[in-house]
């Protein structure tokens, strides 16, 4: 009976030799993201940075150069308009005020606007996060990403070895600073849902690696005089087919939300999209070749913890 | 692990029977879910404000300013106190967070120390029965001869939720009357309130509703100066201030301090219109006590102006005319129509207990919320479809499976989410979509397990054996950590991130569930027809 097979039965691929090559491709990734994070920056949405974010649509094609115009005669500060899915569709920013302390000085900009632009346009949405929200929320951000890297530091400790669990962290981190260092170089829009996916990553690339480490402490087990390199080997290609269907249905899914879930989540879906992928490289390339040399413990016979 | 006794089956079946009985309520009219018998779950998801349309606001109280009037009034109290008590003090005043003073005879301490004492007044317990003997001062000797007076951790804490809970019920009662649907009015954090009306896309009435605090008090007006001396650096006749009218440009009134009438004796006001020039008013009526007040204020004081004063500016001043005794009244300003129906409102709702400020609003039109549900439909529909194709082809028969479980998965998702209440948000339709493509994860697991074990020459009922038993360990390890984010994102998130992490969260509970019961109940139904094959067809 024929069955479709992304991947070949007993492949025997040396993933752990090309270990360097995927080492210095890593090392350059991650250098070009920290480069464009410190060049660049991110560019921070409302959500982290305070402001007003608008949202309107129209029947026709939208003149984002005269609406500016338009918009800059209102004297609000600084306005930051630009195109949102369709021609017809657009975003209007506007930076908060520093000095204000609550979002009420985003009101005035807000109420000008929809002054301004009332009947010509439908207003889809508005959005306006005082400077104090926002600086609570990169707070807890970070603390958020930093609070899940470390639940899963300790939760594979827990369920495997410390060696496996800085494997796994350092892949996390990698994965987390590639995701951050496309939107520095792209200079998507960073927002609280962006943070959201960086969350998801997390966990997914974990999901992958642990798949992988699952199999690596079985065949500890099994092949007790294996060298590691090969044992290693194994692990990754008898898993190799499952890492890569799981990707692809999950990407699949991805990439139906990315075409058609509409503009509000385009980012979000980007973000998850990118992740998988890094998340999943990262596991076969990253995260196991690093147990070579975390010096994993090699006698597994006392140890069954299932 | 093929075998499955009869409770086992049993239990199977009445998970997904409960799966449909919660769900069903969504595909279901509003009328027919009303019709429903009472021991049937009827209520249908709960659609976010960003799939909705609506308006989010998130406000802070401003507790800071309720301690200040707090400490105020306890200066006049330790005023009076010690004046009745015949101690002799200097240097009575406000501190940054309390209250000073020094006594003229150290002699007089201990004496001072226990007036100052009386003036302590149990902390009402916070939970009800709570054995608290907390006062509400702390009076502490600052040095030789005088005493601090700060408020106690416990007071200030007392002081705030009741200021919170205060706001809340006036928030409701406002909003009330804008005659919206479902609005959400949530304490957050210790000071924060979280307003959420479904359907409104402009929100600007409501927030020019919440803006204010509504404080309505009638003053007689100072006629002992004039205001404008005053403006120029003039000091103010005792007990009178210097307030301006909100009309533009701002006119100046000198009004007297102590209020004659508080707005708290307000018991009704409605919109009305001048019998003569048809402008819009504001009618009020005041309580029995406040009634009678304002009858005695106006008859001593006929010919002379008194000011309407709203949140410290002056909405009218008029000169009355004569006593005003039947304890009702009316404010004449140069208001449209909106403007003395809000005013209306406010007044009947109350005055909020403290300010409040807008710290976040997201306002999501009804055209935008359309647009992302069928979006999201769109995508689910496509995503599924493709996931459910590529697992039939990879695994065949054990694919169709795999696809039964998943749709039954979904099924489940939806039950839980319906039957918890919980929010269905945009990013919330995301986490089904993704989970759609993960929750295959686990099948997938067992499914690549049982091909190794065919590989290494065991017999079909062997592999799905060792398959199965072998993937187990695998799958709780890789799910928990997504679960664990899950849990993380749900801890950080606000509205729609949290239906984000919620859908998230089912969908690996839910996968794992249906892995290890569903699919191996299938995959043994189909041993069992096929008697025992040899061969799968994996």
């Amino acid at each position: 009976m024929w069955t479709l097979k992304l991947i070949a039965a007993d492949t025997k691929m040396e993933f752990v030799r090309y270990r360097l090559m995927a080492f210095v491709l890593s090392a350059l990734l991650l250098i070009g993201s920290v480069g464009a994070f410190i060049s660049n920056g991110l560019n921070f949405g409302i959500d982290f940075k305070g402001g007003t974010l608008i949202e309107i649509s129209s029947d026709i094609e939208i003149d984002i150069a005269q609406l500016r115009e338009q918009l800059t005669g209102l004297n609000i500060g600084e306005v930051q308009i630009q195109q949102f899915g369709t021609p017809s569709d657009a975003l209007i920013r506007v930076s908060a005020d520093e000095a204000a302390e609550s979002a009420e000085g985003g009101l005035s900009a807000v109420e000008s606007i929809r002054n301004e632009l009332q009947g010509r346009f439908e207003i889809r949405r508005v959005e306006i996060v005082g400077p104090q929200v926002s600086g609570e929320l990169i707070q807890t951000g970070i603390l958020a990403v930093l609070a899940a890297i470390v639940s899963m530091l300790i939760y594979i400790w827990f369920r495997f070895e410390w060696q496996f669990s800085v494997g796994a962290v350092l892949a996390l981190i990698h994965d987390v600073v590639l995701t951050i260092g496309i939107f520095s170089l792209l200079q998507l829009d960073f927002n609280l849902s962006i943070l959201a996916a960086i969350l998801t990553i997390v966990g997914y690339s974990m999901n992958d690696t642990v798949v992988v480490y699952d199999r690596v402490r079985e065949n500890l087990r099994k092949f007790k005089k294996m060298p590691l390199d090969d044992l290693l080997n194994v692990a990754i290609n008898e898993t190799l087919s499952r890492t890569v269907m799981t990707s692809v249905t999950t990407l699949i899914a991805l990439i139906a939300l990315y075409t058609l879930g509409g503009e509000v989540i385009r980012g979000f879906t980007f973000a998850m999209i990118w992740g998988v992928v890094v998340g999943t490289y990262s596991s076969v390339f990253v995260a196991s070749p690093l147990l070579l040399y975390l010096g994993v413990k090699r006698d597994w016979s006392g140890n069954q913890t299932d | 692990m093929l075998h499955f006794s009869k409770l086992k089956i049993a239990g199977m079946a009445l998970v997904f029977l409960a799966g449909i009985l919660f769900s069903l309520p969504n595909f279901l009219s509003q009328q027919t879910r009303q019709a429903m018998p009472e021991f049937l779950p009827s209520s249908a998801l709960n659609l976010g404000l960003d799939l909705q349309g609506g308006s989010h606001l998130l406000l802070s109280v401003d507790v800071q300013e309720v301690q200040n009037e707090r400490l105020d009034g306890l200066v006049a109290d330790v005023r009076l106190a010690l004046r009745g008590a015949g101690i002799g003090y200097t240097g009575l005043g406000r501190v940054a967070n309390g209250v000073s003073v020094n006594l003229r005879d150290i002699e007089q301490l201990a004496e001072a120390r226990k007036v100052l004492d009386g003036l302590a007044q149990p902390v009402a317990p916070l939970v009800f029965g709570g054995f608290n003997e907390a006062v509400d001062l702390d009076i502490t000797q600052s040095d030789s001869s005088g005493f601090t007076l700060t408020l106690t951790e416990e007071a200030i804490i007392a002081r705030n939720t009741r200021t919170v809970q205060q706001s809340i019920e006036i928030i409701r009662r406002r909003i009330d009357e804008l005659g919206t649907t479902e609005p959400t009015i949530q304490r957050q954090g210790d000071t924060r309130i979280l307003v959420q009306v479904p359907g409104l896309d402009d929100p600007q009435r409501l927030k020019a509703l919440l803006g204010q605090t509504a404080k309505m008090n009638f003053h007689l007006v100072d006629q002992n100066a004039s205001p404008y001396d005053v403006m120029g650096g003039k000091r103010a006749p005792a007990g009178a201030r210097l307030v301006y009218t909100d009309t533009q440009p701002a006119v100046p009134y000198l009004i007297r301090r102590r209020a004659m009438v508080s707005g708290e004796r307000l018991v009704d006001a409605s919109i009305g219109f001048d019998p003569q020039t048809n402008a819009p008013e504001v009618n009020f009526r005041f309580d029995s006590v406040g009634g009678k007040k304002f009858g005695e204020v106006t008859k001593a004081n006929i010919g002379r102006p008194f000011a309407i004063v709203l949140d410290d500016k002056i909405i009218s001043a008029p000169v009355i005319q004569s006593a005003i005794l039947g304890g009702a009244g009316r404010i004449t300003g140069n208001f449209s129509v909106q403007e003395a129906n809000d005013l209306a409102i406010l007044l009947r709702a109350g005055a909020l207990p403290a300010p409040m400020n807008i710290l976040e609003e997201r306002t999501v039109g009804p055209g935008l919320g359309a647009d992302s549900v069928a979006a999201g439909r769109i995508a689910l529909i496509v995503g599924f479809l493709a996931v459910i194709s590529f697992m039939l082809l990879s695994y065949n028969v054990f694919g169709l499976f795999a696809n039964v479980a998943l749709i039954i998965n979904m099924v489940l998702i939806m039950a839980v989410l319906s039957g918890l209440q919980a929010t269905l948000t945009l990013p919330g339709i995301a986490g089904i979509v993704l989970t759609v493509g993960m929750a295959v994860d686990a099948n997938v697991l067992i499914f690549e397990r049982i091909r190794e074990e065919l590989r290494a020459n065991k017999a079909p009922i062997t592999a799905i054996d060792v398959g199965y038993n072998r993937a187990l360990g695998t799958i709780l390890d890789a799910n928990v950590t997504t679960l664990l984010a899950a849990i993380i994102l749900f801890q950080l998130g606000s509205g729609p991130i949290r239906g984000f992490a919620i859908t998230l969260a089912i969908g690996i509970v839910t996968s794992v569930f249906t892995a290890f019961t569903l699919t191996r109940f299938f995959i043994s139904l189909w041993v069992r027809a096929k008697g025992r094959p040899a061969q799968l067809p994996l």
